[in-house]
């Protein structure tokens, strides 16, 4: 009779288990918080890292601590479980938040600005040194006479 | 000529540039809400003191109304809290409150009912947004944040931070009389 107790608990035990490991599954977040799927998590991971945190405007919503981050994380976990393409959470967050929650904008009229200003200001500085170095050539040297003197 | 022009232009760029920057009134935290001039997001939450209530946006459809998202957590909003009240006395618009649980803790809700009794009610109905999702979908990414919503349901306003009376007669009661205008 123990042992038909025993087996009956080791069977529930079982039943148990199976059961919370296929609500893991279900939901498909492992006990680290972790996408079980790992190129799920992989495309969770870069896509954090790209999503600004607005409460800390410095940080990702991957490294923040902002109790609003952990809620975008979520967010986006969700997105990525029900299979919504990167697109589809990058523009979920910037219809809510506008392209400041962006930290790679997007190359659109709007932002050429951003991604031209470091071609613009190598052009002034390309400028600045020619007219510099072309004015210094002319310039006698410390060592030489004047010319006509 | 231009030897002198060109350092006196970029002279009053850099001034016009700092007096931009450098003004004290201007929130440098403080965002564009991308929904401007856009559908408000639909909203249906259960009433912060009333759980078998829905409070929703459907149910103001056709109406001026402010949204204001706060939470018994921010500091900010005990300080916005007496102005609220001030205008919620002038009767013009519905005031809808959101109260964020921003740790999700439903305990939230009676610190929300205690903090009502104690202060007053400015709200004509308060949403109690447990989850924090009703909030994401408004942009809202600190309290206090204050919407205005027109008859159309589309927001046309914004203010991130505690309202001041002065924000109220200057920002908010002209929109609302335009929006009127535009309605009728």
């Amino acid at each position: 009779m123990p042992l038909r107790v025993l087996t009956l608990s080791f069977a529930l035990a079982l039943a148990f288990a199976g059961t919370f490991a296929s609500s893991a599954a279900v939901t498909g977040v492992d006990a680290n918080g972790q996408l079980e799927d790992h190129a799920l998590q992989a495309r969770f991971e870069s896509i954090t890292k790209e999503l600004r945190c607005l409460v800390c405007q410095n940080e990702s919503i991957a490294d923040s601590n902002a109790q609003l981050a952990a809620d975008l994380r979520r967010q986006v976990r969700e997105m990525l479980l029900a299979g919504q393409s990167d697109d589809a959470i990058f523009g979920f967050m910037t219809d809510r938040y506008g392209e400041f929650v962006r930290f790679n904008p997007p190359l659109e009229p709007k932002t050429l600005l951003i991604w031209g200003a470091p071609f613009i200001m190598l052009f002034v500085g390309a400028i600045i040194i020619f007219r510099v170095v072309r004015q210094r050539s002319r310039m006698p040297l410390d060592d030489e006479p004047a010319p006509g003197s | 000529m231009w030897k002198f022009l060109l350092p006196f232009a970029a002279f009053v760029a850099l001034v016009v540039l700092f007096a931009f920057g450098l003004n004290p009134k201007r929130d440098i935290q403080a965002l564009p809400s991308p929904l401007i001039g856009k559908v408000a997001p639909p909203f249906s939450l259960t009433d912060v003191a009333d759980p078998t209530h829905i409070v929703s946006g459907t149910a103001l459809k056709g109406q001026v109304y402010v949204l204001n998202v706060w939470g018994t957590w921010c500091v900010e909003c005990r300080v916005e809290h007496p102005v609220l009240l001030k205008i919620a006395q002038q009767h013009v618009v519905p005031i809808i409150g959101i109260d964020w649980s921003i740790d999700h803790e439903p305990s939230e809700r009676d610190k929300a009912r205690q903090w009502l009794e104690r202060l007053g009610n400015p709200y004509d109905a308060v949403a109690f947004d447990q989850n924090g999702r009703t909030v994401i979908d408004w942009g809202v990414y600190g309290a206090p944040e204050t919407f205005l919503v027109d008859g159309q349901g589309r927001v046309i306003y914004k203010f991130i931070s505690p309202i001041t009376e002065d924000v109220w007669q200057h920002e908010f009661l002209p929109r609302i009389a335009a929006a009127r205008r535009g309605a009728a």
